[in-house]
C-alpha cells in the first residue's frame, strides 16, 4: 500500500479527516524551507503538498506567485526540491508528501528519469496543474512505473459528463479545486462543497481533497465534514511572508509562527466530524 | 477575396491539414491548461467547428472585413526601396492599412463573432504592442461588450498611444507588473483572469498560440493575408512569390501569411524572429533560434528557458516581438524545415524602420521593421526578376516614442 492510501486508511479508521499544509519550496530559502517540511508532521500535517517553483505560475494568486518569486531568488529548482525531499524522508518515513506543480521543470528534467528521482527520493504523489487528462500520457505512465500516485484534479466546470474521464487514471486521492479561480482568492460555500463532493463520490472510491479557497481553521474543519481532506496553502504563506523581514529574509520567529498556525488548523481539524 | 476559408487542402500529404484532433502539429500544440478552463476550452472547439460550416458566420465576418476593415489590403509594389536594395522586387502587404493599424482586427472580428455566438458576455484580452489590446477594444466597442485588456508595466510604459486609445475605445487596460511587465505576463494574467471568470468570458487571444483551439483559429482568420496576396500578385506579376517574409513574435502574421504558401514548394517562406541585442546575448526574444520545446501557456511549442525549465525573459525594441515563445504551428514547420527562421537585432530593425520610411513614405511598426531587416539583406543578392513578398502587418505610429529615444531624439 502506497503511503498515501495507507495515511488515508489510518485516518478513515479513527474517524477523522486529513489537514494538507502546502509550502512552497526553498520559500524563503533553502534552509528556512527544510526547517519548515521537518516541522509540519509534529505540527499536525497528516500529509504535505510541496510546490515546486516555476516562473509563470498561471493557476497561482498574488500570494503563491510571491512565493515561487522568493524561492527562485533562493535558487529553488526540481532537482534541489527532491533533495529536500530526500532529506525529509531520512527522518520521516510515513507522512506521504506530494509534490505540486507546472509541467515544464518536468519536462525540462525528463518526465522518465524524474517519475524515478522523484519516487526515490521519497515523494508518493504528483500534482501538475497544467497537465489535463487529455494530455497525461507525457507523465502517468512514468509515474506508474516509479510507484508514484498522479493526483488529478476535479474543478466546478468538470461536469458529470467529463468527470469519469478525469477520474480514469487518476490515484492517491481526488483534489477538487473548490472554487473556479486562482489560489488564496475565492472561498467556496458548505453549500456549494455539499452538491459537489457527493458528485465525485459517486463515481470514485479515493478519498477527496479540497483546495483553493480554505483559509482558515474554521473553514478547515467545515470542509473536512464534507471531503476527506483540506489543503490550505496561501494563508499559511502569508503568515510565512508577513514574517520576513524587508528583504524577504527569515526572521528568527518565522519557522516557528507558521508551525503554530498549521497546529491550529490541525486542532480544527481533528475536532470536526469525521467525513462520511 | 474576402472570404475567411478554412484551407481545405486536397493532399492528405499537404502541410494544411493540421492540427490533428488532439491540437498537435506534430509534437507541438495541445491543451496544457487547468482543468477548470479544459471544458471551456473543449466547449470553444466545438463552437468554432460549428461556426466555421455555417454560411451565416462566413457571411457576416466577410461583410465586417470588406466595410469596418477595409479588406482586402492592397499590394504594393515598393519600387523604391527595391531600386535602392538593388535586387529582388519588394511587394508589400499592407495589413498595415487596416482599421486599427495592424493585422490584429483580422483575428479579433472572428473571434468576437465566436464569442458571442457562445453568449460571452464579457472579452479579455492580452496585448504586447497594445495592436491587440486595441484591435480588441475596438470590436468590443463595436459589439458592446465589455472588455479588459491585460498589459505589462513595460509594455504600458513604450506603447502610451496605444494605452490611451484603448481607453478611449472603453476597455479598461489592466497593468500587470510581475515578471518583465510584458507580453508573457500579460498572457499569466489575462489566464488567472479566465480561470476566476470562465462562465461568462470569452478570452480573446491575440496570436496563434495558447491551448487548441486557438492556434489553429488565429491562423484560420489571419490567413486571409495569405490567401489575398497570393491572389493580388498573381494579377500583379502573373506568379508565385520566391521568398515571402514575415516577422515573428507569437507568429500570426506570419501564419497568416505562410499557410496559403505552404504546399507551393517553389516559395521560400521565411519567419524573422526579434534577436533584440543579439542571439548570444542573453537579452533575445528568438525562441526558435535559442530556445527549446517545453510547454508554456496552454501549448507545447519552443520557449527560451534556462536549464531547469525555467522561462527566461525575452528582450526585443519591439513590444510585440517580446515573448519567449512562438505558436506550436511554427515550431513544427521549423523542425520540417520548410520555413526558414531567421532572427534581426533591435538595430536592424531600426534601420530598417527608417529606411522603409525614407524610400516608400510609410512607417512601419517595429514589428514588421524586423522583417523587412532581413529583407534588406536578402534582396541584394537576388536577380532584378526575383521577387520578395514582405507582410508590412502594422503601422508605425505607436512607435515613434521608442524610436526618437534610441535616435537620441526628444519629443
Amino acid at each position: 500500500m502506497s503511503r498515501i492510501a495507507a495515511r488515508f486508511a489510518a485516518l478513515r479508521r479513527v474517524g477523522r479527516g486529513a489537514l494538507i499544509p502546502f509550502l512552497e519550496a526553498f520559500d524563503p530559502d533553502r534552509e528556512t524551507s527544510a526547517a519548515l517540511l521537518a516541522g509540519l508532521p509534529a505540527a499536525g500535517a497528516d500529509l504535505i503538498e510541496i510546490g515546486v517553483p516555476f516562473t509563470d505560475p498561471m493557476a497561482d494568486g498574488p500570494i503563491i506567485q510571491a512565493a515561487g518569486r522568493r524561492a527562485l531568488r533562493a535558487g529553488a529548482s526540481l532537482r534541489g526540491t527532491l533533495a529536500m525531499v530526500r532529506a525529509f524522508r531520512t527522518a520521516d518515513p510515513e507522512t506521504p508528501v506530494i509534490l505540486m506543480g507546472y509541467l515544464n521543470p518536468i519536462l525540462s528534467y525528463g518526465p522518465e528519469p524524474f517519475a524515478r528521482d522523484a519516487a526515490a527520493s521519497g515523494v508518493d504523489g504528483l500534482i501538475v496543474v497544467d497537465l489535463p487528462a487529455e494530455e497525461s500520457d507525457l507523465l502517468v505512465p512514468f509515474a506508474t512505473r516509479s510507484g508514484l500516485d498522479v493526483i488529478r484534479l476535479v474543478a466546478p466546470t468538470t461536469d458529470d459528463r467529463r468527470l469519469p474521464k478525469v477520474l480514469e487514471g487518476s490515484s492517491g486521492f481526488v483534489y477538487y479545486v473548490s472554487i473556479t479561480g486562482i489560489t488564496g482568492t475565492k472561498s467556496a460555500t458548505v453549500a456549494e462543497l455539499s452538491a459537489n463532493i457527493p458528485r465525485i463520490r459517486r463515481l470514485t472510491e479515493l478519498p477527496i481533497a479540497v483546495g483553493f479557497g480554505v483559509k482558515t481553521p474554521a473553514q478547515a474543519a467545515e470542509v473536512v465534514s464534507i471531503a476527506d481532506a483540506a489543503v490550505v496553502a496561501s494563508s499559511l504563506i502569508a503568515t510565512l511572508a508577513a514574517s520576513l523581514d524587508e528583504k524577504g529574509h527569515p526572521l528568527p520567529g518565522t519557522v516557528a509562527r507558521v508551525l503554530a498556525d498549521v497546529a491550529a488548523l490541525a486542532r480544527s481539524v481533528r475536532g470536526a466530524r469525521a467525513a462520511a | 477575396m474576402n472570404e475567411i476559408p478554412r484551407p481545405q487542402p486536397a493532399s492528405p500529404n499537404s502541410l494544411r491539414n493540421g492540427p490533428d484532433q488532439r491540437g498537435r502539429f506534430g509534437a507541438f500544440g495541445g491543451r496544457f491548461v487547468a482543468e477548470t478552463l479544459m471544458p471551456l476550452v473543449l466547449d470553444l472547439e466545438a463552437a468554432y467547428e460549428n461556426a466555421r460550416r455555417d454560411p451565416a458566420f462566413r457571411t457576416e465576418l466577410d461583410d465586417l472585413l470588406t466595410h469596418y476593415v477595409g479588406r482586402p489590403s492592397p499590394l504594393w509594389h515598393a519600387s523604391r526601396l527595391s531600386a535602392v536594395l538593388g535586387g529582388a522586387r519588394i511587394y508589400f502587404k499592407r495589413d498595415e492599412l487596416n482599421h486599427t493599424g495592424a493585422h490584429k482586427i483580422n483575428n479579433c472580428l472572428g473571434q468576437i463573432l465566436l464569442a458571442r455566438r457562445m453568449g460571452k458576455t464579457r472579452i479579455i484580452a492580452e496585448t504586447g504592442a497594445g495592436q491587440h489590446g486595441v484591435a480588441t477594444a475596438t470590436v468590443c466597442a463595436l459589439f458592446g461588450l465589455p472588455c479588459t485588456v491585460y498589459m505589462g508595466t513595460t509594455d504600458i510604459e513604450r506603447q502610451k498611444p496605444n494605452v490611451f486609445r484603448m481607453k478611449l475605445l472603453g476597455a479598461e487596460v489592466s497593468p500587470v507588473s510581475a515578471g518583465a511587465g510584458t507580453l508573457k505576463d500579460a498572457m499569466n494574467e489575462a489566464l488567472r483572469d479566465w480561470v476566476a471568470n470562465v462562465r461568462n468570458t470569452y478570452y480573446l487571444i491575440g496570436t496563434v498560440a495558447g491551448p487548441h483551439p486557438y492556434p489553429m483559429l488565429v491562423r484560420d482568420f489571419q490567413s486571409v493575408i495569405g490567401e489575398e496576396a497570393k491572389a493580388q500578385l498573381r494579377q500583379a506579376e502573373g506568379r508565385l512569390p520566391d521568398v515571402a517574409v514575415a516577422c515573428i513574435g507569437g507568429g500570426s502574421n506570419a501564419m497568416g501569411l505562410f499557410h496559403p504558401f505552404l504546399d507551393d514548394p517553389s516559395v521560400r517562406l521565411i519567419g524573422v524572429e526579434a534577436a533584440g541585442k543579439g542571439l548570444d546575448s542573453g537579452l533575445t526574444a528568438a525562441s526558435l533560434s535559442r530556445g527549446r520545446p517545453g510547454v508554456l501557456h496552454g501549448n507545447c511549442t519552443y520557449l527560451l528557458q534556462d536549464d531547469e525549465g525555467q522561462i527566461r525573459e525575452a528582450h526585443s525594441i519591439s513590444a510585440g516581438l517580446d515573448y519567449p515563445g512562438i505558436g506550436p504551428e511554427h515550431s513544427w514547420l521549423h523542425d520540417l524545415g520548410r520555413v526558414e527562421y531567421v532572427a534581426a537585432t533591435d538595430e536592424e530593425a531600426l534601420a530598417a524602420f527608417q529606411l522603409c520610411t525614407r524610400t516608400e513614405g510609410i512607417i512601419p511598426a517595429l514589428e514588421p521593421a524586423h522583417a523587412l531587416a532581413h529583407v534588406a539583406k536578402i534582396a541584394p543578392a537576388m536577380e532584378k526578376d526575383r521577387v520578395i513578398l514582405m507582410n508590412l502587418c502594422g503601422r508605425g505610429d505607436k512607435d515613434i516614442f521608442t524610436v526618437a529615444e534610441h535616435l537620441g531624439v526628444t519629443l
